[in-house]
């Protein structure tokens, strides 16, 4: 029993991860039905500036919380800003171009990305200094649950009734609504469409910082291709809940995360992302619009 | 027609190629405040299109689209996008339905608002007071304007679950909501029986009397036409071939020609 707690916990925390970087891949997909794969890239990002400023602060000697907040928000401004930049300089330049025009840019875009970041930086892993300190009072279930594990849930929690309320109560929200369901009509009615999406990438690129951080600081390593698998698996999560749906992106991500973590712990964790992608297969076969996905026909 | 009117909107020479195609060609119509004018043609003679062009969805190929809104300066609408378009007071409706359809009623309306409101992106996120104080505002004109074209009651159903006849009306209250002076409607009463185009017919005469909104409307049912709108123009294959009165254009040979066809010997 304690030990499937343990891979309870362990797949809930991985796919409320995953769920994070999902929504920005299922967001942008929503309004303009471009799978944007650069995202894994503006994650690693965020990891990287966090270590920078954790790097900063520790030899200003700031404590730990106060560095992973810092870390956290310049990082989340400086991934909104790549977001932003990556939306104007290789996706809005092809609106309007036929759909495999902008997704090619979008693989473009995140080799470039990776590349910087190897050149920039370095190729080798780096180590990420242990932000989340080990609280007194997670002792008694610290076997099952770590700290970290809590400080990664309560985030992930915080941050998508935050996203809800945003789409579901401000005006914002129901630009971005009007946008998604019919893009042309939302103008019509005198919505500004371009900063919309401009909107979109800067929320969902401020998601992805956010899991770039906790992840790195969970996991103690970054480095340049760190992005890569975690933009794939996230990207699987959205297909999985049925992307486009946000909802279904939170369900993906944590069926995901409790797949992963389940197969690994019972079965064998060398073949973690065999089933992580057979999973991916089954569900396509049998339900191809994903968990909360709507099929709908091709208008002609 | 009355000189002492004010002319809202004047399109000069409007064209449109779509390659070789020429779908609209050198269309001048004018409305003037006050007006219910329609633009009526047989299906394919490029109402539709000329409608795109004015509200920014084409970049017209040739001609001027001139908007002299009351006491501002005139602005030239060619090219702009249609967002900046609905600022500048033009709104429209589809010939088919363009709803959002999964928001409810009373969204559907509270967007059109948004674009004459002037808080930004930023102080929305963080809902300061005066954005609240704006967004009750914002709720309140909704309601008011469902309750002019009777779906008040409805208002937190989804636009989806409406009937087709309430769902135009909808779409008319969503287009009043950007707060325009000029309101295109493309085929208002399509698919709408009998009784639903008569409330309809009074919706616009209502419209246009109590908010002082000018219309120019597309349809194809004479009968609406005939009874609401003055001045009347005709196109076919993409240029303009009469305007007038009803009367006139009942007996004018060339609309009659274009509908029913040539007379033969």
């Amino acid at each position: 029993m304690e030990y499937f707690l343990q891979l309870f916990f362990g797949g809930l925390t991985r796919g409320s991860i995953y769920a994070l970087i999902a929504l920005g891949y299922t967001m942008v997909y929503g309004i303009i039905q471009l799978i944007n794969f650069a995202h894994g890239e503006i994650y690693m990002i965020g990891a990287f500036v966090a270590l920078i400023v954790a790097g900063v602060c520790t030899i200003y000697g700031l404590s730990g919380v106060s560095i992973l907040i810092l870390a956290g928000v310049i990082a989340i401004i400086y991934s909104c800003a790549y977001g932003y930049t990556l939306e104007k300089v290789a996706y809005r330049p092809l609106r309007g171009a036929p759909r495999l025009s902008p997704l090619i840019s979008a693989i473009g875009m995140s080799i470039f990305l990776q590349n910087y970041v190897l050149l920039a930086q370095t190729p080798d892993f780096l180590p990420f200094p242990r932000l989340i300190p080990d609280f007194d009072f997670m002792e008694p279930v610290a076997h099952i649950i770590g700290s970290p594990e809590l400080v990664i849930l309560i985030t992930t929690v915080v941050t998508m009734i935050l996203l809800t309320l945003l789409i579901k109560k401000t005006r914002v929200g129901k630009a971005m609504r009007a946008t998604q369901q019919d893009m042309n009509m939302a103008r019509l009615v005198g919505v500004n469409v371009d900063r919309i999406i401009s909107l979109t990438f800067i929320i969902g690129s401020a998601l992805a910082a956010i899991g770039g951080v906790l992840v790195a600081s969970y996991i103690g390593q970054v480095n340049f291709y760190i992005g890569f698998l975690a933009g794939v698996k996230a990207f699987t999560a959205a297909v999985l809940g049925g992307i486009g749906s946000i909802p279904g992106a939170v369900l993906g991500g944590l069926v995901l995360g409790w797949a992963e973590s389940f197969a690994a712990g019972y079965i064998s964790s060398d073949y973690e992302d065999v089933f992580t992608f057979g999973l991916l297969v089954l569900i396509l076969i049998l339900r191809p619009a994903g968990i909360l996905g709507k099929s709908h026909k091709q208008k002609v | 027609m009355a000189e002492n009117k004010h002319k809202l909107l004047e399109v000069k020479g409007l064209t449109m190629d779509f390659g070789g195609l020429r779908a609209v060609d050198s269309v001048t119509l004018e409305v003037y405040e006050g007006d219910i004018a329609a633009l009526i043609g047989p299906n394919g003679a490029g109402k539709t299109t000329f409608f795109n062009c004015i509200t920014g969805i084409y970049n017209p190929s040739k001609g001027d689209i001139l908007l002299h809104p009351k006491g501002l300066k005139t602005r030239r609408l060619n090219g702009l996008k249609p967002n900046k378009v609905t600022e500048m007071g033009l709104a429209r409706t589809f010939q088919n339905i363009r709803l959002f359809p999964d928001m409810t009623v009373l969204e559907n309306v509270m967007i059109g608002r948004h674009c004459r409101t002037n808080s930004g992106i930023f102080k929305a996120i963080i809902r300061s007071k005066s954005v609240r104080d704006e967004e009750q505002q914002i709720v309140e004109s909704s309601y008011h304007l469902l309750e002019k074209v009777g779906l008040a009651d409805f208002a937190n159903e989804f636009s989806k679950n409406l009937p087709y006849g309430a769902q135009r009306r909808l779409e008319i209250a969503r287009a009043m909501a950007t707060d325009p002076f000029l309101l295109l409607l493309d085929e208002p009463a399509a698919g709408m029986n009998p009784q639903e185009t008569s409330d309809l017919e009074q919706l616009i005469c209502k419209i246009s009397a109590e908010e002082q909104i000018a219309i120019l409307l597309i349809e194809h049912d004479m009968k609406l036409v005939m009874n609401i709108s003055d001045p009347i123009y005709v196109m076919e294959y993409g240029k303009k071939i009469a305007e007038g009165s009803p009367e006139e254009i009942k007996d004018n040979p060339k609309v009659v020609e274009a509908y029913l066809g040539e007379e033969t010997e």
